[in-house]
């Protein structure tokens, strides 16, 4: 029986080793990146493996450090070192894959800096481990690309002053080295509303969809944006919504596009961070209106996709603390800073296939309300600007007045001296969903 | 709210669980617990989709993916059968070690684009049945009637035939099996093999049929152990996992399409009101996998429900009773 046990023992340490060498996720550096200092160390150890016997294990490749199966990258001493912690895979082909991009830009074009990605960080306590891993190896500035990371952010720069911190799409910032970035997306998603309400009315199927993630402010004013411009072209559309509970689960995505289609929907909106939605109009032949990534209106039956286009932005950003400029705070960018898109009619894009047969007003219309958006004469303010009804015919905006930034972002009744008036909290004209009281 | 499209949805993606729970099943039947579902269905679904990729052929891909999966399962049979080792710790490192590889030679397979589909049709006949033709015949995919034929397949078999009674004797009482001179180790690397070969299946109805594409460990979500937990939940018979399974693929549906309506059964609908009713549904099938797993991990229970009496015991030659 001594040789059963032995047999144990070994087994269990090659099924330890193989899940070891299994789990953690790649190192991960941009392929940009100058090659030299990856490989400078091993040339300068190749003496010293001569003297040392265990020669067939020297090192090609520095330690890497991992935590919780994620494994943090090197900076690089003398250089500005930016970090981005992404929520999915870098090439989902959506939201993350657009934050890479951006990371690209940034490496591209701002001088002497060095950047570095984590994929796949969930939200919530393991993001925090990462932040501060990531501060603990010197990174000057962090980018964290999810609305969860956001109070994992807040604590960990609490305690490195030195870092920057920047956080995308949340709403808190300590105005020193936390800082909150988000841009006007609800005007691109007025337009695509435009376009998709026309393209129902002419497929004779007044009915979108609206597939939103979470009950958060940002997933209600983008699907209220939408909704807004759906009535401009088409009066009597209605929306439907389906709630996913996740930004990111292709599969989960597909359903509810299907759930949506089967519904009746004739267009269908993603709020989350895959094409999925225009997989299924392919599908069902229907239409879908992709969302994040440029690149993510492949398929016939996407009509459009309003985008983010990071690059610049993350630029501006890591060029101002280069030169001490930039003041973390609440930076909130609209569309003449480059930073967002509509596909199909940006610079050096054709109109879809199903934008094309629209009625030329309605394509007109939105071209010059773009045209307006990029110089920064149309802004957020003005697609919520009143008069406003919600779905039960309450006035929510009176004419002549605006939304505010307070109003835009949170939930009534808003943080303590960020009062809103207005709030976010409220279903447009046009919507077939309820929000649950804030009392329960 | 239509319950027929629910339930058509629910027959579709059910399947999935149908296969890797028919699979588990006879691992167990067999007296191999097998926690490493999850992981063999993603090895299946990440294989499935490359060679579909790579060949052009669906077909060739789902015999790849089974082959692949069951060749993987084999890891687990070597170290609990001919090792001996403990099948909960071989199990669960086969899920951490699946998942590995398939992310690893998975990489980019998300870019690689769209492959042509398992087909699917609609049965003669059978479909212009009121109710029954529109859930079950209607516009699916060769999977699902597969599915429909696998699952008295396998009760027949496991219940009715010489093979299956051998099946459950080393099952139940290797010891007493191994004197009427069925190979014990032999039968349980076979029925391993099995296991694998339907988590294999199942992977692949994931990536070329269900929802067609490679995403990575969300290819899965958790289905797999899903799918062990109903083993438990359909003690051990095919029919009533094959119940299982379309319950929680219809389940998956019903958490979207609820939210639709304003009214449901002449009242208020609380999900149309209320998102976050949705999300409290979202989360039933994994509670219920974690209560069906702890009442199963129970030996008294577990007796009572009809687990096979020799499930978790390694067998060892002359040394032991079971």
């Amino acid at each position: 029986m001594r040789v059963k046990n032995v047999w144990h023992v070994i087994s269990l340490l090659v099924l330890f080793a193989l899940v070891l060498s299994a789990c953690g996720t790649k190192p991960t550096t941009p392929p940009e990146e100058p090659p030299a200092a990856t490989e400078a160390p091993a040339a300068t150890e190749a003496p010293a493996a001569t003297e040392a016997p265990a020669a067939t294990e020297a090192p090609t490749e520095a330690p890497v450090e991992e935590v919780g199966g994620f494994q943090i990258p090197e900076i690089e001493e003398g250089k500005f070192n930016v970090a981005f912690v992404l929520i999915g895979p870098h090439d989902d082909g959506g939201w993350s894959q657009a934050h890479y991009e951006g990371l690209v830009y940034v490496q591209e074009n701002v001088p002497n800096v060095h950047t570095a990605y984590i994929e796949n960080v969930p939200e919530g306590a393991d993001s925090e481990q990462i932040f501060r891993s990531l501060s603990r190896k010197g990174f000057d500035l962090i980018f964290g690309t999810s609305f969860g990371y956001m109070d994992p952010m807040e604590i960990v720069a609490s305690e490195f002053p030195d870092t920057t911190y920047i956080h995308i799409s949340g709403y808190k910032s300590n105005t020193t080295n936390f800082g909150n970035l988000f841009g006007a997306m609800e005007s691109m998603k007025y337009l695509a509303g435009m376009l998709a309400g026309a393209r129902a009315k002419a497929d004779g199927n007044p009915k979108l969809g609206y597939m939103a993630t979470f009950p958060i402010p940002e997933e209600i004013r983008l699907g209220n944006a939408i909704a807004l411009g759906m009535k401009k072209t088409c009066p009597e559309c209605t929306m439907d919504v389906r709630w996913i509970n996740t930004w990111h689960d292709p599969i989960i995505e597909k359903e509810a596009a299907a759930s949506l289609f089967d519904a009746g929907a004739q267009v269908v909106f993603t709020g989350a961070d895959t094409p999925a939605v225009a997989d299924v109009a392919q599908e069902k032949g229907k239409w879908g209106v992709t969302y994040d990534w440029s690149g993510s209106c492949k398929v016939e039956r996407c009509l459009t996709a309003p985008y983010w286009n990071w690059g610049p932005v993350y630029a501006g950003i890591a060029q101002g603390l280069i030169d001490g400029t930039y003041t973390p705070g609440w930076d909130y960018f609209d569309a003449d800073t480059g930073g967002l898109g509509l596909f199909g009619f940006m610079e050096g894009e054709e109109p879809t296939t199903g934008v094309q047969d629209l009625p030329p007003e309605v394509i007109e219309e939105v071209r010059s309300l773009l045209a307006q958006m990029l110089a920064g004469e149309f802004t957020r303010f003005d697609v919520f600007s009143g008069p406003i009804t919600d779905n039960k015919g309450n006035v929510i905006v009176p004419e002549g007045e605006k939304f505010s930034q307070p109003d835009l972002d949170q939930f009534p009744p808003g943080a303590p001296g960020l009062e809103c008036t207005y709030c976010m909290y409220w279903w447009a004209d046009g919507i077939t969903a309820e929000l649950p009281s804030l009392s329960q | 709210m239509d319950p027929i499209i629910i339930l058509q949805a629910g027959v579709a993606s059910g399947t999935v669980l149908l296969f890797a729970t028919i699979g588990e099943l006879f691992a167990e039947r067999s007296g191999v617990l097998n926690l490493g579902v999850e992981g063999m269905m993603l090895v299946g679904a990440m294989s499935a989709f490359s060679v579909a990729v790579s060949t052009g052929n669906p077909w060739v891909g789902l015999l790849v993916a089974m082959l692949a999966a069951g060749l993987f399962s084999q890891i687990h049979a070597f170290i609990t059968i001919t090792l001996q080792a403990d099948q909960v710790v071989s199990g669960l490192s086969l899920t951490f070690l699946g998942t590995g590889v398939s992310l690893v030679l998975g990489e980019g397979l998300s870019k690689a684009g769209t492959i042509s589909l398992m087909p699917a049709f609609s049965i003669p006949l059978l479909s212009q049945i009121p109710l029954l033709g529109p859930v079950f015949f209607t516009n699916q995919s060769v999977l699902v009637y597969i599915g429909y034929l696998l699952t008295p397949l396998a009760w027949y078999y496991i219940n009715h035939t010489r093979p299956g009674m051998h099946l459950r004797a080393i099952g139940e009482y290797p010891a007493a099996a191994d004197a009427l001179g069925i190979n014990i180790y032999r039968l349980r690397y076979f029925y391993v093999f099995v296991g694998g070969v339907m988590a294999g299946l199942a992977g692949a109805t994931i990536s070329l049929a269900i929802a067609p594409g490679w995403f990575s460990e969300m290819t899965t979500a958790g289905q797999g152990w899903i799918a062990v937990g109903l083993v438990i939940f359909a003690q051990w018979d095919p029919i009533r996992a094959a119940f299982g399974s379309y319950t929680f693929g219809a389940l998956r549906r019903l958490i979207l399409d609820i939210q639709g309506p304003t009214m449901l059964l002449g009242m208020r609908n609380p999900f149309y009101y209320n998102p976050y009713w949705g999300f409290f549904l979202q989360m039933l099938p994994y509670a219920f996998t974690i209560i069906v797993l702890v009442i199963g991990s129970r030996e008294a229970i577990r007796k009572r429900l009809g687990s096979p009496a020799a499930l978790g015991t390694p067998y060892i030659r002359g040394e032991r009773g079971l």
